[in-house]
C-alpha cells in the first residue's frame, strides 16, 4: 500500500488524479478502523493532513444571516465546537455527538462526507441546513448541494479525481437542533437522528434524518407542511405555541420520510417511532427558541 | 519490550486493612504497563487463525497449496498436525484444537499461519480453501436436547435438579413467569494474546494472558503431546479477565507453531477475533413458579432453567449447578423443585463470567419476588425481608449457612439511603440518551427498584480446591526483604496489592517483592469464583506462618516481637512453601440435588433508581447504590472498586449488553455494536461495606468480585418497571421492549 503524502492541495490533486484509487484520508477515525479490522486495503492511502489550507475555516458574505462559512475538509470537530458553535448551531450541536473527546479531536467533517455512510452524525444538519459540499480536481472546483450529495449506502457525488476541500454551511441566529438515538448515553453509533434548522429569512423549515434510510435525506413532506403552517398563520412575524397537531403531524411526515431497515441496532419500527418523537421533541426546542427571540 | 514480566516491588506501606497504592498502579496510569499484547522477542513470527464461518458444517476438503506459496509464510497447520490429543477443554476435553471434520460454531478454528508479519499471515490465511457442506445449525436451547446430537452423547451437558421438602405443595398466592436472559461477553479491553518461545529441551516457554496458568499447561501439554514440565508458562500483563480467559483461546496455537518452526511466535487477536475468540455467559430461559402465603411467606419454588452452553462444554456443568443450587436466590424456602439443564447448541460456546449461574437465577428470582410484591400489594422490600436467609438458614441443597448471612440487613441498608433529588436544570449529561440530546425532561418518568443475589464463593462440589505459596524471607542491605512468589493470576483485580499487604502484617516487614506468577511454582488455582483473596491469600498468610516458625525456631523461644530480625537473620534465608486448602466440600446427589456443595455464600443487595424517557425507551441510571457483606476488607479501596466494577457489568447486562445470533451467527462482534456502559452510563454509587467475619475464611475474609453484578441487573430492570409499569422479562431491556415497537 502507498502512502502518498501532499504538502499542497495542487499536489494532493495532482496524485488523486494521477491515481484514482486512493483514499483520502485526514482524521483516520474511519479509515483506520477499517484498515486495522483488514475490511479494506486500498493500494494507496492519500494523507490530507499536511495541507494547511485543508485544516482552516473562513467567512464569506459576514457572520450574519447571509453569510456563508467555508469549512475546510480537515478541521477537526473539537474545533467546530468550540469556533463555529455561535454561527453554526447545528452542525456544532450534532459535532458534540460524535464519537470521544479523542475522536472529536481528529475526526473531520471532510471525513463524515468521505465515508458517506448512513449513520454519519453530521449529514442531518447539512441537508436541513442547506450546506453546500466543495469539490476539487485537477478540473477544476464545483459546488455539491448536500441533497445531490449522497447516492446510496456508502456512496457520494465525487468523481474519481476528485477531493472534498470543504463545506459550505450557511451561517444562521436562527434556531437550529439536532438529536440523535443511541442505546447508550454517549459515544455512541446513531440508530436514528433528526435535524431541523428555521430559516425565518426564507419562511422555510428544513428537516433531515439519518441512519433510517440507505442514505441521510431530507424530510421534505415535512418541510413543506410546516412551512405552509407556519407562513399561513403568519407564525413568522408573530411566532405562537405549535399547536400539538401540528407538531405531530409534522413528526409522522419525518417519519413517513424515512425508509429503515431491521438491524442489529434497532427495529424499522422502533426507529420510524423515534424519529417521530425527536421531529416533535427538536420542533418544539427550536420554535420555542425562534419565539423567544422574536418576542 | 521485555519479555519477563518485571518483579513488583512498592515502595508503600500498608498492611491489611489499608488501601495502600497498587505495585503496577502507576506504570498502568502511565501507559508503560506490558500488556502481553506488547509482549517482543527478535526473531519471532505471527500466527494467525483460520476460523469457521459457518455455525455447523462439515469439512470436505483442505487445501493449503497456495497459502504455502506466499513468501514470508512459515507454516501452515491443521489438525493432522496437533502433537498430541487434539482435544481440551476445562471440565470435558471435547474442543479440538483444530477442528477435524465438523465444525460446531462459527469462529471455530480450523487451520493456523504462521508468517514473518501479521499482515502476511493475514494474506496467506485467505488462500486456505476449505470446502464445507454446510449442515443446519441447532440454535433453541429449549429444543435442542431432542435436536440433532452434535456431540456423541447427545445435547445434553448437564441436568441438576435440586428437590427439598413437599413437592406438591400448593399456596394461597401463586405467580409465575418466564425470563431470558441475552449472551454477554466480557468485553475485556485486553485481546487474547501470547508469545510462545521454543525450548533447547523441546519444550515450549509461552508467555500468556490467562486466569490459570496450571490448568492451561496442562491441557497446552496434552495437545503437544509434551510431559508437564517442559511446556513452562508465566503470565504475562492481563488487560482484564471475568472468566473469559479460563478456557483456552491461541495457547496450543501459538505453541504449535512455535514448535513446527523453531521460531519464536506471537498471536495476538483483534477486537473482532476475539469476540470469536472467547467463551460468553450462558444465555437463560427461565420458568418460575413462587407460591406464598397472604403475609408474604414463600411456601414453594419451582423452576425449569435452560442454559445455552453453545458448541462446547466449556465449565457449563459448573454454571448449570450454580444455577440449580442458587436457584431460589437468599431466601428460606420449605419446599424446592429446581432444574436445571445446559444444552449443546451451535451458538457461541459459553462458559464463565463473573457470578455465572447466578446471574441468570437472579434475574428471574427476583423478578419474581417483585411479581409476588405487586400480587400481594406489599412492598417489594418487604417481602423479600419475610423471606431473607440468615445464618443457620438451610439452602434448597439441605447446606446449611454457617456464617453471616445479612440478608434483611442488606436490604434495609439500602432503602435507607436518601433518594436523589430529582433535576430540575436541563444538564444533557443527567438525562436518558444523555448528550445525543433526545429529551429536555419531556417523557421522562423516574423508578426505583431493589435487588439482593447469592453467590457460592471458591470452588463447589468435592473440587479440590487450593493454591500454593512461597515465602522468603533474608536481610538485603540490611534491612529485612520478604519476596512472595504464586501462580495465582493477578489479572487487574489487585492480588498483588493484598499479597504484599498480607506479608507487611504476617512478617511484619515493609519491603515486600513479588515475583511474576508461573509455573516454576505449584497450583495457585483459578482467578475465578471470587476466591484468590481467600485461597492465595490464605496460601500467602500460611507461607508467611511457617517463616515465623522458623524464625521463632531461629530465636529460641523469645517473642518475636521484641526481636531484632537484622540480627537474628544475618546471613541465613528462610524460604518456604505451603500448599493451602479451604475445607473441603461435597457432592451433590445426582437425583436431589442435596449436599453440602458450596465453601461460603455471599451477599450484595442495590437499589437502582432510573429515569426513562418512556416515549423513548432511553435509560439513565441515576443512582445504583449497593449494600455488602466482604467479611473483612483486606483493601477497602479496592473493594470499592470490586463493587463499582461489578455493578457497572451487571448494568451493561441490564440495559445494553448482548451478543446478538441469529442461525447460530453473531451479526455484532465489535465494540460498535457490542456496546459497554462509559461514565455517562455508569453513577456514581453509594455503597455500604459490612464487615461480618466468616470463621471459616483467612482474616474473616468474603468473595467480593461477584454478588455485586448478580443483584445490579434485577435492581435496574425492576426500577424501569417500576418507572413503565411494563413486564419487562428479557435482559437487556431494548427500546424497543420499552416503546413496544
Amino acid at each position: 500500500m502507498d502512502f502518498l503524502r501532499p504538502d499542497t492541495l495542487a499536489e494532493a490533486l495532482a496524485l488523486k488524479a494521477q491515481r484514482p484509487d486512493a483514499v483520502p484520508i485526514a482524521g483516520g477515525t474511519d479509515v483506520m478502523v477499517e484498515l486495522n479490522f483488514d475490511h479494506r486495503r486500498p493500494a494507496a492511502l492519500l494523507d490530507l493532513t499536511r495541507i494547511a489550507e485543508l485544516r482552516s475555516w473562513d467567512s464569506a458574505g459576514g457572520n450574519g444571516d447571509g453569510g456563508t462559512v467555508r469549512i475546510g475538509s480537515g478541521v477537526p470537530y473539537t474545533r467546530i465546537i468550540d469556533e463555529l458553535g455561535d454561527r453554526l448551531p447545528g452542525l456544532a450541536m450534532a459535532s458534540r455527538t460524535v464519537g470521544s473527546p479523542q475522536i472529536r479531536n481528529r475526526g473531520t467533517v471532510g471525513g463524515n462526507l468521505g465515508a458517506a455512510s448512513p449513520a454519519g452524525d453530521t449529514h442531518p444538519v447539512l441537508l436541513a441546513g442547506d450546506a453546500t459540499v466543495e469539490a476539487a480536481s485537477t478540473r477544476g472546483t464545483r459546488l455539491i448541494p448536500a441533497t445531490e450529495f449522497y447516492l446510496g449506502v456508502k456512496r457520494h457525488a465525487l468523481e474519481p479525481d476528485e477531493l472534498i476541500t470543504a463545506v459550505h454551511v450557511p451561517v444562521t441566529r436562527a434556531p437550529q437542533q439536532f438529536a440523535k438515538v443511541g442505546t447508550r448515553n454517549a459515544m455512541v453509533i446513531a440508530v436514528c437522528s433528526f435535524a431541523v434548522a428555521l430559516h425565518p429569512a426564507r419562511q422555510r423549515v428544513g428537516a433531515a434524518v439519518g441512519s433510517a434510510a440507505p442514505t441521510p435525506r431530507r424530510a421534505s413532506a415535512a418541510e413543506e407542511f410546516l412551512s405552509a403552517e407556519l407562513t399561513s398563520a403568519n407564525q413568522w412575524e408573530s411566532p405562537k405555541p405549535l399547536l400539538d397537531s401540528v407538531k405531530r403531524r409534522f413528526g409522522e411526515l419525518v417519519a413517513e420520510a424515512a425508509n429503515p431497515i431491521d438491524d442489529v441496532r434497532g427495529s424499522a419500527a422502533y426507529r420510524k417511532h423515534a424519529l417521530s418523537v425527536l421531529a416533535r421533541r427538536t420542533l418544539d426546542w427550536a420554535w420555542r427558541d425562534y419565539s423567544e427571540k422574536v418576542t | 519490550m521485555s519479555l519477563t514480566p518485571a518483579e513488583l516491588t512498592s515502595a508503600v506501606a500498608g498492611g491489611i486493612g489499608s488501601s495502600p497504592q497498587r505495585p503496577d498502579g502507576n506504570l498502568k496510569v502511565r501507559g508503560e504497563f506490558a500488556y502481553a499484547s506488547d509482549l517482543w522477542h527478535e526473531d519471532m513470527i505471527w500466527g494467525a487463525t483460520l476460523r469457521s464461518p459457518h455455525p455447523y458444517a462439515r469439512i470436505l476438503s483442505i487445501d493449503l497449496t497456495e497459502a504455502l506459496q506466499v513468501p514470508g509464510v512459515y507454516a501452515v497447520l491443521t489438525h493432522e498436525d496437533v502433537r498430541g490429543k487434539n482435544r481440551y477443554g476445562l471440565e470435558h476435553k471435547d474442543q479440538p484444537v483444530l477442528a477435524e471434520d465438523i465444525v460446531r460454531y462459527q469462529g471455530e478454528p480450523v487451520a493456523l499461519v504462521g508468517a514473518d508479519h501479521p499482515e502476511t499471515a493475514q494474506r496467506a490465511m485467505k488462500r486456505i480453501k476449505v470446502k464445507y457442506e454446510v449442515l443446519t445449525p441447532v440454535v433453541d436451547m429449549e429444543t435442542a436436547v431432542d435436536d440433532t446430537p452434535l456431540h456423541p452423547g447427545g445435547n445434553l451437558v448437564r441436568h441438576v435438579p435440586v428437590r427439598r421438602g413437599d413437592q406438591h405443595a400448593e399456596a394461597e398466592v401463586v405467580v409465575t413467569g418466564r425470563y431470558e436472559v441475552g449472551m454477554q461477553d466480557q468485553a475485556f479491553l485486553g485481546p487474547e494474546s501470547g508469545l510462545a518461545v521454543p525450548a533447547e529441551d523441546g519444550g515450549v516457554d509461552l508467555y500468556i494472558a490467562t486466569q490459570w496458568l496450571h490448568v492451561d499447561q496442562g491441557q497446552v501439554a496434552a495437545a503437544l503431546g509434551l510431559p508437564l514440565e517442559r511446556v513452562r508458562l508465566t503470565l504475562s500483563g492481563v488487560g482484564g479477565a471475568f472468566g473469559g480467559r479460563e478456557d483456552l483461546s491461541m495457547q496450543v496455537h501459538a505453541c504449535l507453531l512455535a514448535l513446527h518452526t523453531g521460531k519464536p511466535t506471537k498471536m495476538v487477536y483483534n477486537r473482532e477475533e476475539s469476540f470469536y475468540g472467547h467463551v460468553h455467559r450462558h444465555p437463560a430461559v427461565l420458568y418460575y413458579e413462587h407460591g406464598a402465603d397472604r403475609t408474604g411467606k414463600l411456601v414453594y419454588v419451582k423452576a425449569r432453567i435452560y442454559l445455552d452452553g453453545g458448541a462446547y462444554a466449556s465449565s457449563t456443568p459448573a454454571v448449570v449447578a450454580n444455577s440449580a443450587t442458587l436457584g431460589v436466590g437468599p431466601y428460606d424456602v420449605d419446599n424446592v423443585t429446581v432444574d436445571c439443564w445446559g444444552v449443546f447448541t451451535n451458538n457461541p460456546p459459553c462458559g464463565a463470567m463473573r457470578g455465572f449461574g447466578a446471574v441468570q437465577s437472579a434475574f428471574a428470582y427476583e423478578s419474581q419476588m417483585d411479581k409476588l410484591a405487586e400480587a400481594l400489594g406489599m412492598d417489594p422490600v418487604d417481602v423479600r425481608i419475610v423471606n431473607a436467609m440468615s445464618e443457620g438458614s438451610v439452602m434448597p441443597t439441605g447446606q446449611v449457612v454457617d456464617s453471616a448471612a445479612p440478608v434483611a440487613q442488606l436490604l434495609k441498608l439500602v432503602k435507607d439511603k436518601p433518594m436523589p433529588p430529582l433535576s430540575t436544570a436541563v444538564d444533557l449529561r443527567d438525562m436518558p440518551g444523555g448528550v445525543s440530546n433526545t429529551t429536555h425532561g419531556e417523557g421522562v418518568v423516574r423508578g426505583v427498584g431493589y435487588a439482593v443475589g447469592i453467590k457460592n464463593i471458591c470452588f463447589s462440589e468435592g473440587y479440590d480446591d487450593y493454591s500454593t505459596a512461597r515465602v522468603r524471607l533474608q536481610i538485603i542491605n540490611g534491612e529485612p526483604a520478604a519476596l512472595a512468589h504464586t501462580a495465582a493470576a493477578e489479572v487487574g483485580q489487585g492480588l498483588v496489592t493484598i499479597m504484599q499487604q498480607i506479608v507487611r502484617t504476617e512478617l511484619g516487614v515493609e519491603r515486600v517483592t513479588i515475583l511474576p506468577m508461573d509455573t516454576s511454582i505449584g497450583n495457585g488455582g483459578s482467578t475465578s469464583a471470587s476466591r484468590q483473596t481467600y485461597v492465595t491469600g490464605g496460601a500467602v498468610k500460611a507461607a508467611c506462618a511457617a517463616v515465623r516458625e522458623k524464625l521463632a525456631k531461629l530465636a529460641g523461644g523469645r517473642d518475636l516481637a521484641g526481636v531484632d530480625l537484622v540480627g537474628l537473620l544475618g546471613d541465613d534465608v528462610i524460604d518456604e512453601t505451603v500448599e493451602w486448602r479451604h475445607r473441603a466440600t461435597e457432592p451433590i446427589d445426582p437425583e436431589t440435588g442435596q449436599g453440602n456443595a458450596h465453601v461460603q455464600y455471599g451477599f450484595a443487595a442495590h437499589r437502582a433508581v432510573v429515569d426513562v424517557d418512556v416515549e423513548l425507551g432511553l435509560v439513565k441510571v441515576v443512582e445504583l447504590d449497593c449494600a455488602q457483606d466482604v467479611g473483612k476488607a483486606l483493601n477497602p479501596q479496592a473493594v470499592l472498586g470490586q463493587i463499582q466494577g461489578g455493578s457497572a457489568q451487571g448494568l451493561g447486562l441490564a440495559v445494553m449488553e448482548e451478543i446478538q445470533t441469529e442461525g447460530g451467527k453473531v451479526r455484532n462482534p465489535s465494540f460498535t455494536d457490542y456496546l459497554i456502559p462509559t461514565v455517562l452510563d455508569m453513577p456514581p454509587m453509594s455503597i455500604d461495606v459490612l464487615e461480618l467475619a466468616d470463621p471459616n475464611a483467612p482474616y474473616g475474609v468474603r468473595g467480593v468480585g461477584e454478588p455485586p453484578t448478580i443483584s445490579s441487573t434485577p435492581a435496574i430492570v425492576a426500577a424501569i418497571r417500576a418507572a413503565t409499569g411494563l413486564a419487562l422479562t428479557r435482559v437487556p431491556v431494548r427500546p424497543e421492549h420499552i416503546t413496544g415497537t
